[in-house]
C-alpha cells in the first residue's frame, strides 16, 4: 500500500429479498412501504454515507416448482423508489441495479439520466445480466441469452447507454427569453449505433445529466466481469468479505486498470459485509448467533441444502445428519431465480467437504448451514468493528463496504450511531460531504466524454 | 353562473406550458424544467387548489413540430424528463394530488411499467395513476430498433399543428400520417389494449393479504396468494406474478387521451378515466354518448368510465389581455396556436361559465392544457377554482386521500382473490 492513510468509503445496502434479512424479528418493519426506504436512507444519510444501494430481481424466486416463500419477497421498482428518495435526501447517492438484458439502452439512458437530474447528480447503476428463460418469461423480448454472449451484451448495453448520455455536450440549452433560443444545436442528442445487439438511431431527449453520465457498478466475480470492471465501472460490488479473499482480489482488479489506462483509484473495490455489535465481544458474539439461527431456520436450512443437492430433500430433518445420498449433477434445476445455486461449482466436492466438517463437529443439517453460510463479516463491539474494518481496508482488502444489515428498515442506526463516529474520530471517513454529486464522494473525477464508438456510424 | 356541477378537475403539465412560446413568458421558469424544483412547484400549487390530480406528459423522442420528423427548431423547448420519475419525484413532496404521468405502452415492457407505477402508487401513498400512451411513428421506433412500425416514414405528414400531440391522439386527425382506422392503427390500439391488461393482471397477482410473516411455518408469504398471469397475445406472452405486491390503491388510475371510435372503445373496456377532445356542448353530448354506449357494450369494470374533455387555456383578468397574450405567444411562434382540443382564451369567470354549461353535456370533468406556466395554472387555482367553489360547483377541501377515492372510484376486488 501506498503509505497514506485511506478514506473509507460506506454504502447502504437495503435488506434484500434472501435469508440474510431476518423478517421474523419483532423490530422488522415493512420491507415495500415507502416510509421503510426513508428511515433507511436518512440513516445513511445522516451517518454521511456515500449511497444507498438497491438490488433487483425481476422473477420471484421458485424452488421446486412453487415460488419460494421462505424470505422476504417483493420488492419496488428501482427508478421509481430511487426518484422519491431523492426528494427526501440531499447528498446520498442512489444506486440502483438495473439489468441490460430486459430493457433497451434508449429507456435505460432516459431513466438514469432523469435520476441524475432530478437527485442533482446522484445516481449511480449496478450493470447486471440475466441469463434465463425463467426471467424471460416476464417479458415480451422473453429470455435466455447463451452465457458467452452476456457480458458481450452487458458490454455494448452499457456503451451504447454512454453514447446517448454523450449526445448532449452540456451546453445545448441556453433558454434565452429575449433572443428566442431555446437550443443552441437542433441536433443535440443525435446518435446512430449499431453492433451485433443493437441497431438504434434518432435523438436522445434527455439533456445532459449533473454527473454527465451516472456512476457504474459491476458486481460479478467471473474473470470476464473483472476485466468488465477493470476497463469500464467506477466501483465494484464484490462478494469477497474476507480480508485474505479480499486482498487477493483487490490486488488482481486493480492490476487490470493499467491496460485500459486508468489509474489506482478510478476504480472502487467494495464488498458487500454483514455485521453485529454489542456492548461486550461476548454479548455480540451471543448475538450473531442468535440472528443466524433466525436466519437459516429449519425450513431454510432444508431449502438451502437442496440447492447444492439439486432435489427434494423435504423429508430430511433439519435437526438430523446430511443426507446420505449425493447431490444432483448437472444443471440445477431445484433452485430459479437465485444467483447463489452457480456458486457451487463441483456440488460432489462441495458435498463433500460439508459431510465431513458436520462428522468433525456433530453439526446437524441447521447447524451445518448456519456454519457454511452467510457467517457475519464483523462481529463484536463498536470499537472492534471500526478497528477491523480500517484494518481491512488500510490492508487494501477493499476501499470500503456495502453495509448489509439483517434488520429493516432500523438495522442500520447502531452501525450509524456507534461505529461511524469512531472512524470519523480517527480520519478514516468523512465527517460531513465535501461535495454535491455521488461522483464527489467516490473520488472520481467527472465522466469523460466517451471517444465515438468504433461502432458508431456518422449521423 | 348558476346549476352545474364540476366534481373533477385536474391540469396537464407538458415542458413550459402547451404553447409552444410559453417558455419565453416574463415568469416562465425555462431553465428550470430538468430539474426537480420546477415541478415539485407546479404540483403543490396544483395541490392548493384542490385539482383531482396533475398529469405529466412524455415521449420517447425529442419534441418536434412535424409529427414524425425532427424539425431542426431552436425555438421552442427541447428535451424532457421520464415522466414517472418526475411523479415520484413530487409525490413525498405532497400530500393529497393525485400524479398521472404519461407512460408509452408501444416500445416498452408490461412488467416494467406495472411495476413503476404501482410503486409510484407505494411512494405517493395511493395517489398514482397513468395516462397510457401509443407511440406512432418510425422516429421512436428507431429509438428501439426492434421493429418497424409501418407507414409512418419520415416526412410523411404534413400541416399537423405544432402541438397537437401525435402519439397520444389515436388517429383521430386525418393529417397526422396514419389513417384513423388503418390496420396499423388499430393493431397499435389492439396492442394497447393488451398492454393495459397485463399492467392490470400483475397489479393483481399479489393478494391483499399475500405477505403472512407467519414464523411458526417461517412463511413470509403465503403463495396462494401469487399468481401467474399467464398472458398469452398477439404481442406478447407474461408470466408473472409482479415483483411489487399489490398497491395501496389495488388498480391505479389508468386514463388515455382519445379522439375516435376506435380510442374510446379501448378506453371503454380497459382505463377507469378518458380525456375527450369536444369543441363545444353539443360535440360532447355526441362524444358522451358514444363512450357511454360503448361503454355499456364492453365494460366489465364495475365503476363507470369517467370522462373528462380537455381544453386549452389561457386566462386573465379581462378577456383583451387574454386574447393579447395568446397573440404575442403566437407571434412570437410565428404560427397561431391550434390544438387537438378546444382552445379557450379569457377569464376564469368566462372559462367558470364554460365548464359549468359543459358539464350538463355528460362530462365528469375537465383537465385543463395550462397554455403557460405558471401563469394559466395560478389563473386556474386561484381564478377558476374560487369562482367554481362559490358557485358550490367545486369541492372545499380534499374528503379523501388516494386518487381512487377524489375520483369516486372504488377500491377493487382482486381478479384472482376467491371470496
Amino acid at each position: 500500500m501506498s503509505g497514506t492513510v485511506k478514506r473509507i468509503h460506506l454504502a447502504a445496502h437495503f435488506p434484500g429479498v434472501n435469508n440474510t434479512t431476518v423478517w421474523s424479528d419483532p423490530r422488522a418493519g415493512s420491507h415495500i412501504e415507502f416510509s421503510s426506504f426513508v428511515h433507511f436512507a436518512k440513516t445513511a444519510e445522516r451517518a454521511k454515507f456515500d449511497f444507498l444501494f438497491l438490488a433487483e430481481g425481476l422473477r420471484l424466486r421458485e424452488q421446486g416448482g412453487e415460488i419460494y416463500d421462505l424470505d422476504v419477497v417483493g420488492r419496488p421498482d428501482t427508478f421509481t423508489v430511487l426518484a422519491a428518495l431523492a426528494a427526501v435526501t440531499k447528498r446520498l447517492g442512489l444506486t440502483g441495479t438495473i439489468n441490460s438484458t430486459f430493457n433497451e439502452p434508449y429507456e435505460v439512458a432516459r431513466q438514469f439520466a432523469t435520476l441524475d437530474h432530478l437527485s442533482e447528480g446522484r445516481a449511480a447503476w449496478n450493470v447486471v445480466t440475466s441469463w434465463d428463460a425463467f426471467t424471460g418469461e416476464n417479458f415480451r423480448r422473453g429470455g435466455y441469452l447463451p452465457q458467452s454472449e452476456r457480458y458481450a451484451r452487458a458490454k455494448q448495453f452499457m456503451y451504447t447507454t454512454w453514447e446517448l448520455f454523450d449526445s448532449w455536450r452540456g451546453d445545448e440549452i441556453v433558454a434565452d427569453k429575449k433572443s428566442g433560443v431555446f437550443i443552441s444545436d437542433p441536433g443535440a442528442g443525435r446518435f446512430a449505433h449499431r453492433d451485433d445487439f443493437f441497431d438504434i438511431s434518432g435523438q436522445f431527449n434527455v439533456p445532459r445529466c449533473p454527473q454527465g453520465r451516472p456512476v457504474v457498478f459491476q458486481a460479478g466475480d467471473s474473470d470476464e466481469g473483472r476485466e468488465f470492471a477493470a476497463a469500464a465501472a467506477d466501483a465494484i460490488f464484490t462478494r469477497h468479505s474476507t480480508l485474505e479473499a479480499g486482498q487477493a482480489f483487490y490486488a488482481d482488479v486493480k492490476g487490470r486498470l493499467s491496460r485500459y489506462g486508468r489509474s489506482h483509484d478510478e476504480l472502487k473495490v467494495l464488498p458487500g459485509v454483514t455485521f453485529v455489535l454489542g456492548d461486550t465481544e461476548g454479548e455480540a458474539k451471543e448475538l450473531a448467533h442468535e440472528v443466524r439461527l433466525k436466519q437459516v431456520s429449519g425450513q431454510t436450512a432444508i431449502k438451502s441444502l437442496e440447492q447444492l443437492w439439486n432435489r427434494d430433500l423435504s423429508g430430511y430433518d433439519p435437526d438430523g445428519p446430511l443426507p446420505e445420498i449425493d447431490p444432483q449433477l448437472g444443471e440445477n434445476t431445484i433452485a430459479r431465480g437465485r444467483a447463489s445455486v452457480r456458486m457451487y461449482k463441483d456440488p460432489l466436492e462441495t458435498a463433500k467437504q460439508w459431510r465431513e466438517l458436520a462428522e468433525a463437529k456433530k453439526l446437524s443439517i441447521r447447524e451445518l448451514i448456519i456454519e457454511v453460510t452467510g457467517r457475519q463479516s464483523f462481529v463484536g463491539t463498536p470499537h472492534q468493528v471500526a478497528t477491523s474494518m480500517n484494518e481491512f481496508v488500510q490492508a487494501d482488502g477493499s476501499d470500503g463496504f456495502i453495509m448489509v444489515p439483517h434488520i429493516t428498515p432500523g438495522g442500520l442506526d447502531d452501525f450509524a450511531d456507534k461505529v461511524v463516529p469512531i472512524l470519523q474520530e480517527w480520519g478514516v471517513f468523512r465527517a460531513d460531504y465535501e461535495g454535491t454529486t455521488l461522483r464527489d464522494h467516490l473520488g472520481l473525477s467527472a465522466a469523460p466524454r466517451a471517444k465515438a464508438s468504433s461502432t458508431a456510424v456518422a449521423v | 353562473m348558476s346549476g352545474g356541477h364540476v366534481p373533477h378537475l385536474a391540469v396537464a403539465l407538458d415542458g413550459a406550458g402547451w404553447h409552444p412560446a410559453a417558455w419565453r413568458e416574463p415568469d416562465a421558469r425555462p431553465e428550470g424544467l430538468f430539474g426537480a424544483r420546477y415541478w415539485a412547484d407546479l404540483v403543490l400549487e396544483a395541490e392548493s387548489g384542490l385539482l383531482d390530480f396533475v398529469t405529466i406528459d412524455d415521449r420517447l423522442a425529442l419534441q418536434s413540430s412535424l409529427p414524425y420528423a425532427p424539425d431542426n427548431r431552436v425555438d421552442q423547448v427541447r428535451g424532457r424528463l421520464d415522466a414517472v420519475l418526475v411523479a415520484a419525484r413530487v409525490a413525498p413532496l405532497t400530500s393529497h394530488i393525485g400524479l398521472v404521468p404519461v407512460a408509452t405502452v408501444t416500445h416498452t415492457e408490461p412488467f416494467h411499467i406495472s411495476k413503476a407505477l404501482a410503486t409510484l402508487d407505494y411512494v405517493s401513498s395511493g395517489r398514482a395513476g397513468w395516462q397510457a400512451r401509443v407511440s406512432r411513428g418510425s422516429l421512436e421506433a428507431a429509438h428501439f430498433g426492434r421493429r418497424a412500425i409501418p407507414g409512418t416514414s419520415h416526412g410523411t405528414s404534413h400541416g399537423t399543428s405544432p402541438d397537437a400531440t401525435p402519439g397520444a391522439s389515436p388517429g383521430a386527425s386525418p393529417d397526422n400520417g396514419q389513417y384513423p382506422g388503418s390496420v396499423q392503427d388499430l393493431a397499435l390500439l389492439d396492442e394497447a389494449a393488451d398492454f393495459i391488461e397485463v399492467v392490470r393482471r400483475l397489479w393483481d397477482s399479489w393478494e391483499d393479504h399475500a405477505e403472512i410473516r407467519d414464523v411458526a411455518t417461517g412463511r413470509f408469504v403465503d403463495r396462494a396468494k401469487l399468481h401467474y398471469i399467464d398472458f398469452e397475445g398477439r404481442w406478447f406472452k407474461v408470466k408473472g406474478p409482479s415483483i411489487t405486491p399489490r398497491p395501496p390503491q389495488g388498480q391505479p388510475v389508468v386514463t388515455a387521451l382519445a379522439h375516435a371510435t376506435a380510442a374510446y372503445r379501448l378506453a371503454a373496456r380497459g382505463t377507469d378515466l378518458v380525456y375527450v377532445t369536444p369543441l363545444d356542448a353539443e360535440h360532447a353530448r355526441r362524444i358522451t354518448g358514444e363512450v357511454r354506449q360503448l361503454e355499456a357494450e364492453l365494460r366489465t369494470m364495475s365503476d363507470p368510465i369517467r370522462i373528462l374533455a380537455d381544453l386549452v387555456v389561457f386566462l386573465d383578468d379581462d378577456g383583451p389581455s387574454a386574447k393579447a397574450r395568446k397573440a404575442h405567444l403566437d407571434a412570437l411562434d410565428g404560427t397561431e396556436y391550434t390544438s387537438d382540443a378546444a382552445v379557450f382564451v379569457g377569464t376564469p369567470s368566462q372559462l367558470a361559465e364554460r365548464l359549468l354549461a359543459w358539464s350538463d353535456a355528460g362530462l365528469d370533468g375537465f383537465r385543463l392544457r395550462p397554455g403557460a406556466l405558471p401563469h394559466d395554472l395560478v389563473a386556474i387555482t386561484r381564478g377558476l377554482v374560487p369562482l367554481l367553489q362559490s358557485a358550490g360547483a367545486f369541492r372545499r377541501g380534499y374528503g379523501s386521500t388516494t386518487l381512487r377515492a377524489h375520483l369516486g372510484l372504488g377500491r377493487p376486488a382482486n381478479r384472482y382473490a376467491s371470496v
